[in-house]
This record gives structure tokens, sequence and C-alpha cells, in this order.
């Protein structure tokens, strides 16, 4: 059996998994794929984390790729990163750069099991800030400088391809470059916020066509995080695994400890359980019936008399959710052009349930959360802390 | 840094101490926590032949002892080249 195949029907454990650590942001993003801006009360504890480390430390999980909200606002944050490290879970966090400060950048530059991941949604502080919100491109670029001063070699600069910023991917590329980092470009996905701004700000089929012929051209030096499997149907395949692999070989655990099938896709359709059950999150990675189900074979549905589907196997599953279309057809960015086709015979799409987007919009806030957890939802104002 | 003209299955090998190995069903996952690289085992007596690496005195010793025919020889010596290329393995001095 070829080794994709061997993926598709599932693993024992992840290859690597996402943790949202927090739905707490200081950024407002347009397009957050988590809804993310205020704290849930019922996060997991410090405790509560550490024992999910422990079952990933069993598992043989070698590495977590740890997001939010933005997860260097949790007090006990550095505390989680040390302790994973500490027991064989190498950690990639994903951040805006709030907290990399130059004394953290030095403490990070010295050890050998983080890597750090910085956001940057427009190659100019205008294209950025449009989406990320006012005085986040300065803050990435702080941020940026302050790990390469430090030392801190190939930290990942990781970008969203937007219309808007789709013409930037040689100025990207000129960025990572000057601070020693390398260029991670991933997909616009219509999950959380991003489903409403999703219409205005996915890249056209023309730029489409143009980042597949970039990314063929730069290879494995730019990364992907195998985001962009669905242009496979151009002709060649890009480097990756090139197949989708929620529930497969990814999953999602969000900041209340709930299990998705991957970070895109955050809602009851693909919740597989929670880490707090009974069995933990081993149990629900080995014996969710959605996960199950993910690892059965698949039918091409519409998709199956395309000549392309053996290479897109119809694209991303949350792309097509999100936007209202059939799981089993075409994704909505589908190169032959059917997904388009098929988006104006929607007329109800899914939202992602959870919601912590900041009541007041638009520009960064100064978010800190304390050590205590509030004891009830409706204990925490968003006002809180904000001194107005 | 060696590749597979270079490899030499007369030395002694092991795996790399940042280097974690989880056997699957196909094979087994291996990475490298300082490249923060991947690889892919596709056979379980390439992994036998790598889990024996360390206590044997030289490649071709744990290759015959895993089990690998002479003829087969040549397709693991161009994976451990492979490994080693990758940092995944490094000679034992």
């Amino acid at each position: 059996m070829k080794l994709v195949e061997q993926f598709q029907y599932g693993l024992d454990a992840p290859i690597c998994l996402t943790w949202e650590l927090t739905y707490a942001c200081n950024l407002s993003c347009v397009h957050c794929l988590s809804s993310s801006g205020r704290r849930d009360p019922r996060e997991l504890s410090t405790v509560e984390c550490k024992a999910v480390v422990d079952e990933l430390e069993r598992m043989q999980v070698f590495y977590v790729n740890i997001g939010g909200g933005e997860p260097t606002v949790r007090p006990d944050f550095w505390e989680l990163v040390d302790y994973a490290t500490d027991h064989h879970v190498g950690v990639k966090f994903s951040t805006n750069g709030i907290k990399i400060t130059p004394e953290r950048a030095r403490r990070l530059a010295a050890g050998d099991y983080v890597d750090v991941q910085i956001s940057l949604d427009g190659a100019t502080a205008e294209v950025n800030d449009a989406v990320r919100g006012p005085g986040s491109y300065a803050i990435a670029l702080r941020a940026m400088e302050n790990l390469a001063a430090a030392g801190f070699a190939g930290f990942k600069v990781s970008v969203v391809v937007t219309r808007q910023n789709a013409g930037q991917l040689d100025d990207f590329l000129a960025i990572a470059d000057r601070y020693g980092a390398q260029l991670r470009l991933t997909r616009l996905r219509p999950s959380g916020r991003g489903a409403d701004v999703w219409d205005e700000l996915h890249p056209t089929a023309a730029q489409q066509r143009a980042l597949y012929d970039w990314l063929l051209d730069h290879g494995e030096r730019v990364l992907t995080g195998d985001s962009f499997f669905h242009l496979a149907a151009y002709g060649e395949a890009l480097p990756g695994l090139n197949l989708c692999g929620a529930g497969r070989v990814v999953c999602l655990i969000d900041p209340v400890g709930d299990v998705y099938a991957c970070p895109f896709a955050i809602h009851d359709e693909f919740l597989a359980g929670n880490v707090r059950g009974d069995g933990g999150f081993a149990r629900v990675w080995r014996s969710s019936e959605l996960f199950a189900d993910l690892r059965s074979p698949q039918t091409g549905g519409a998709c199956t008399s395309c000549s392309a589907y053996d290479s897109c196997r119809g694209g991303c599953m949350a792309a097509k959710f999100f936007t209202g279309l059939p799981l089993d057809g075409p994704d909505p960015e589908c190169v032959k052009g059917h997904g388009e086709r098929l988006l104006s015979t929607v007329d109800e799409k899914p939202r992602s349930a959870p919601d912590h987007s900041h009541r007041r919009t638009r520009g960064p806030v100064p978010v800190t959360i304390g050590m205590r957890r509030p004891d009830r939802a409706c204990d925490e104002s968003p006002l809180a802390g904000l001194g107005r | 840094m060696s590749t597979e003209d270079t490899f030499d299955l007369d030395t002694a090998w092991g795996l790399t101490a940042q280097v974690s190995v989880r056997p699957e069903r196909f094979g087994a996952l291996l990475y490298h926590f300082g490249t923060r690289r991947l690889s892919f085992l596709k056979s379980p007596v390439l992994l036998e032949v790598l889990t024996g690496l360390a206590g044997a005195p030289t490649a071709r010793d744990a290759c015959t002892r895993a089990g690998v025919a002479a003829a087969e020889l040549p397709a693991y010596r161009t994976a451990l080249a492979s490994l080693a290329a990758s940092d995944m393995i490094r000679e034992r001095s």
C-alpha cells in the first residue's frame, strides 16, 4: 500500500496536531478562523494542559502547533511550552509577535525544541493592517527583528494568501530572507470570521494559477503546510503529502478541550469529542465515530468523473463546508471552475458556532488575562481591563 | 554529509540523539527535533536495521542481522544514505 493510502486510513496517533490554548487575542483579524478575541471561561487549566502533554508524550506525538487566539497572552504559556519540550513534545507556536521581546527572543534562541511562527498577512503595513488591524505589522516586524538579533535562525513567517497580498509573494520572501527566516504560505479558509470576508479576500482564479507557478518555482524552500493540494489539479503536485489529513494524520484541540477534525473545521459537524472525557485525547483520536468515518474510503461524488480527481481529491473539506458546498463535490476554488459554478446555487451556509470575537471591533486591544479563570461565562466582561 | 556514493556500509552508525522513532504499521515515522524534519521509513525491516545500528559494528552487519539479503543491500544502502544526508543517522566514532 502506498504511504499516502496508509495515511488516508489513519494512524494510531496524529503526526502533528494543532492546539489552540486560548480564544483570547490582542488582535481582531477579519479572517480569524477561530473567531477569537475573548477568553472562554471553560479553557483548560494549567494542570489539564499538562495532562494533555503527558498523553501526547505517551502517544509519541512529536510536536504540536500551538496557536489561539494569541497563545502567548496566557500567563502559563511559557511554563506549558517548557513542560511540553521537557516531555519530548516539540512545540511550534504561532504568534502575532506581541510578547516576543528581545529577552524572550534570546531565551527562545538558546533552546532547540521550540520553533516560532510569526503571522503576517501583508508585505506592507497597509495591506497587512487592513486585515490584521492597525499596528499589527509593526508588532510582527519588531518580533522578527528581535528573533533575528537573538540569533534565532529559521523561524517561520506565516502568510495567509489573499487577493490583496497575492502580488507580494516576492516581497514576503525578501522579508523572510532579511531576517534569516523561512516563508510559509497557507490558504485562506472561509472558517470562523473568514466566512464574512471570504468573498472579498480569497484569491482570484488568475492569482491561484500564479501562486501555483510561484510555488513550483520555489519548491521546498517555501513551506505550505500542505495547504494548497487542491492546486495539484493544474498538473504537477506541490511538495507535501497532498491529501486532506483531517482526523487521519492531523486534528485540532481547541481551548476548551474540544477535539475537531482539523483547525479549519470548528463546527459541531466535525467535533469528535473532548479531552476532558473518559480516556482523554487518545480515546477520542482512536475511537470517535467521526474520525472512523473520515478514515473510511471516501467517495468523490460529483468529482469522480473529473480527470483531475486523483490529484486534488476534491480539495478542502472545511472550504467546502463553510461555503455551503457538499463535501463530496468540488472545492469552492476548484481550478477547473466547478466549485465556482456551484457556489451560485448555495443559499444557506453553516457557520462556526463558537464565537469569541471582541464585541468592540477593529484594532489591537490590550489583553491581559489573570491566573484565575472567571467562574462563569457571564463573570467576564468583554470590557474587563480595557480601562474605559 | 553523506551521499549515495559515499555512504560507507563498513563503518559504525547510529541514530542521531535528537531523533525520535515512532513505529507504524507501514514502518515508522522519524522526527528530528533539531532540523524539525519528518521522515518516513517505508518498511519494518528498515526500522529493524535502524534500531540495530547502535549495537552493530558496521551498517552492513546491522542489515544482515535484520535479515536483508545480499541482493537487497544496494537498496538499503541508498535508504541509509538518504537518512544520513538528512542527519537522521550519524557515523559513530
